[in-house]
């Protein structure tokens, strides 16, 4: 059956079980928005600036375990989509990105919405393709959908230009696909699997950090079955949490550079270290060189070969899918006599206990001012812990990651590797048309929001019933905080002025807009917004200027060398 | 460390911008990098010269390796090789230096392509040092011109790298 390009692109998607589309349409891709409008099966959500498009589509997938698409033209609609892609990157996220391009004989002449869509997007998509012959159409954007999945997720960016979804091709789309040039190793080495359970099972101090490949993998399960089985302390990553249930007695919190005291020395102070999906970033063991001064032994479960032994040399590395590995220790633990040495676990646990009695998390209960860390605690009470919640960057990141307790994967929705201010708003909306019916809160301040609130917008054109509860401290809070601790208490540019009343923003926009100034009034008005289960409430809360995340482990400091809030 | 790295690259548009962009944007170091397709037209073979510690060619090896159009990646410094590089050099050869430019051109077992009153080009083959140790032989100001390939390197006896 002989199709256009655009055609084509569209039956893929079908074929794909594409359920929802995030884009803004212009000239290069009018072909495949002309044939999106002939069809119902892909719905499209139209934004209102691209980078809305692809957190949307990334918050879709973070939420849902499908491939997030998003569809945009050339020149500026790609350029505002890259800081999205490049967020989906730095988190393994899957999606698809089409992108418009100028027809194949403009291209290089510098025509009007050109740019070099495929050379820009490379340092920041797992892969591209430029599609310069229809007949290749329909396998590429299998390609895409592959790539994006299997091994370690990421972005895939396809570029269509114009005269290539007009022209025709036969098409066919197949059922499976191989690449000799792409064969990730998803099952773990035996060998290694059956000595890293040896070490588990002789350690004394044992514990288990996992990370975002926990959730990307949907290994959750396993890994609660096997340090449930096992009896030893979790922490998880922020990228990780929900990973393990956060109201678990076994749970010790996140760890690194705003983790819990507890999490963070027994990183430093145990004899066997389980990393599983995770990737021992800067801001989780802080300085390298202060972590090995301790000596323990490592195992890595990553399905990335390039993130184990990339920042710590490792014991046991193990490449392959986590949830596989994961099972696969289970069995061998569970078909094993041996148990870990109760004794040398109970010491472990009293150890654990004392740095829990430290109470790293407490902050001032009594303060006239909306304490920020208050608000999260009431947002999970009110939610039942149940709900997802996106978050832009910055403090009221870290206080939801520190206060929120995630029991369940998926539910926590944030920017943690490029760590992309404007990326909450945009991020829920994905969620919620991924996962109707249910809570979806975005976490943000008044800075992070104004970066993307232009989709307030979309939010009123598809009814999405996003609940933004903005920390409003009048500061870039993060920017600010390092400033108070490094730089001398010299806020260079982090104040902001003139600030809009975003009661009566949300209002214009058609929301409902409040605003909380008083502790005692940010119940009611939690109570109230979740009541609305049919509207976007914006609510204004006026937070503590002062305010600081706490613990915190300076730049370039070890795990142990943390500060707390009755320090300072 | 010296490292010599053979890859076998899909032979597509861009394989080798992403290669390239791999060592910029990780900050690996590249001392030299041909490339040219192989006896099957859809592949070409890279050999890239990088110098870096054992961890950080661990770290190139596997990021190469991640890449989607890379097919293979063998590090040749791992096991015998050889290693050989062209370099087309264009000295000034006149009056009583010209005899010597010849008898140094010959002892290198270089060849000379091109002769005029004034000059010779020589072409001349081997392992990098090789041809450092040409240059160094002759007088600085006689170079009037270089160009050299980079190295290439394939692996002694039956290790082959093919798919």
């Amino acid at each position: 059956m002989q199709l256009t390009g655009a055609e084509i692109v569209i039956r893929c998607l079908q074929e794909e079980g594409v359920e929802y589309v995030f884009g803004y349409p212009g000239g290069a891709v009018l072909n495949i928005y002309d044939e999106l409008f002939k069809q119902e099966q892909v719905k499209h959500v139209l934004v209102r600036h691209e980078q809305g498009a692809a957190h949307a589509a990334d918050g879709y997938s973070r939420s849902s375990h499908k491939v997030g698409v998003c569809l945009v033209t050339s020149g500026p609609g790609v350029t505002n989509a890259v800081t999205g892609i490049a967020t989906a990157y730095m988190d393994s996220i899957p999606m698809v990105i089409i992108t418009g391009q100028v027809p194949t004989h403009a291209i290089g002449q510098d025509a009007f919405q050109e740019c070099d869509t495929v050379g820009i997007t490379r340092p920041c998509v797992k892969h591209n393709f430029l599609v310069k012959d229809v007949a290749q159409l329909a396998v590429t954007m299998k390609k895409a959908f592959y790539l994006a999945q299997t091994g370690r997720p990421g972005p895939v960016l396809v570029d269509i230009p114009k005269d290539v979804t007009q022209a025709k091709a036969e098409y066919s789309y197949p059922k499976t696909i191989s690449l000799r040039s792409y064969n990730p190793v998803t099952r773990g080495h035996a060998g290694q699997i059956k000595k890293a359970v040896g070490l588990l099972l002789e350690a004394k101090r044992p514990m288990v950090y996992t990370g975002g490949g926990v959730i990307l993998n949907n290994a959750a399960p396993q890994l609660t079955r096997l340090v449930r089985l096992l009896g030893f302390p979790c922490t998880n990553t922020l990228m990780g949490l929900g990973g393990f249930p956060g109201t678990d007695p076994q749970f010790t919190g996140m760890l690194g550079m705003h983790g819990t005291y507890e999490s963070n020395m027994a990183m430093q102070s145990c004899d066997v270290l389980l990393a599983v999906g995770s990737r021992f970033d800067d801001r989780v063991i802080g300085n390298p060189t202060h972590f090995f001064r301790a000596d323990r032994k490592i195992i890595h479960i990553d399905i990335d070969p390039s993130s184990i032994s990339k920042r710590v040399r490792v014991d046991v590395p193990i490449v392959g899918y986590v949830a596989d590995v994961l099972d696969e220790m289970l069995k061998l633990i569970e078909s094993s006599p041996q148990r870990p040495d109760a004794q040398a676990l109970k010491e472990w646990w009293g150890q654990i206990k004392e740095w829990q009695r430290k109470d790293c998390l407490k902050y001032d209960r009594k303060s006239a001012l909306i304490k920020p860390q208050y608000v999260i605690e009431k947002v999970y009470e009110l939610t039942g812990g149940d709900a997802i919640i996106t978050s832009d960057v910055g403090q009221h990141q870290m206080w939801v990651a520190q206060y929120y307790k995630f029991d369940k994967p998926r539910r926590w929705i944030n920017s943690g590797g490029l760590g992309t201010m404007g990326f909450g708003l945009p991020a829920a909306m994905g969620a919620i048309l991924a996962n109707p019916g249910a809570t979806v809160a975005c976490v943000t301040g008044e800075a992070s929001i104004q970066m993307c609130i232009q989709e307030l917008s979309t939010c009123k054109q598809y009814h999405l019933p996003v609940k933004i509860v903005n920390l409003n401290n009048k500061y870039m809070g993060m920017v600010r905080q390092w400033q108070q601790f490094f730089y001398g208490n010299r806020y260079a540019e982090s104040y902001m002025d003139a600030l809009p009343d975003f009661t009566k923003l949300a209002e214009a926009y058609g929301h409902v807009g409040m605003k909380v100034e008083k502790p005692g009034d940010v119940e009611g008005a939690l109570r109230e917004a979740f009541k609305l289960k049919d509207r976007l409430v914006f609510l204004d809360m006026i937070t503590d200027q002062a305010e600081n995340v706490f613990p915190m482990i300076p730049g370039g400091k070890g795990l142990t060398e943390m500060i707390f809030a009755e320090e300072l | 460390m010296r490292h010599i790295l053979s890859i076998l690259v899909e032979n597509e548009a861009g394989a080798l911008s992403r290669i390239s962009g791999l060592f910029s944007a990780r900050g690996y170091n590249i001392e030299s990098l041909t490339v040219a397709p192989t006896e099957d037209a859809t592949m070409s073979r890279m050999t890239i010269v990088t110098a870096g510690s054992d961890d950080v060619v661990e770290q190139i090896t596997k990021q190469l390796n991640k890449l989607v159009e890379v097919v293979k990646v063998v590090d040749l410094t791992d096991g015998n090789h050889i290693e050989r590089e062209l370099m087309l050099v264009k000295v000034r050869a006149a009056g009583k230096d010209r005899d010597e430019m010849k008898r140094l051109a010959d002892i290198f077992r270089g060849r000379i392509l091109d002769v005029t009153d004034k000059s010779y080009t020589i072409e001349l083959t081997g392992p990098g040092e090789k041809l450092d140790a040409f240059l160094q032989a002759i007088e600085p100001g006689a170079i009037l011109e270089t160009v050299r390939t980079g190295a290439s390197g394939i692996g002694r006896g039956e290790r082959i790298l093919r798919v």
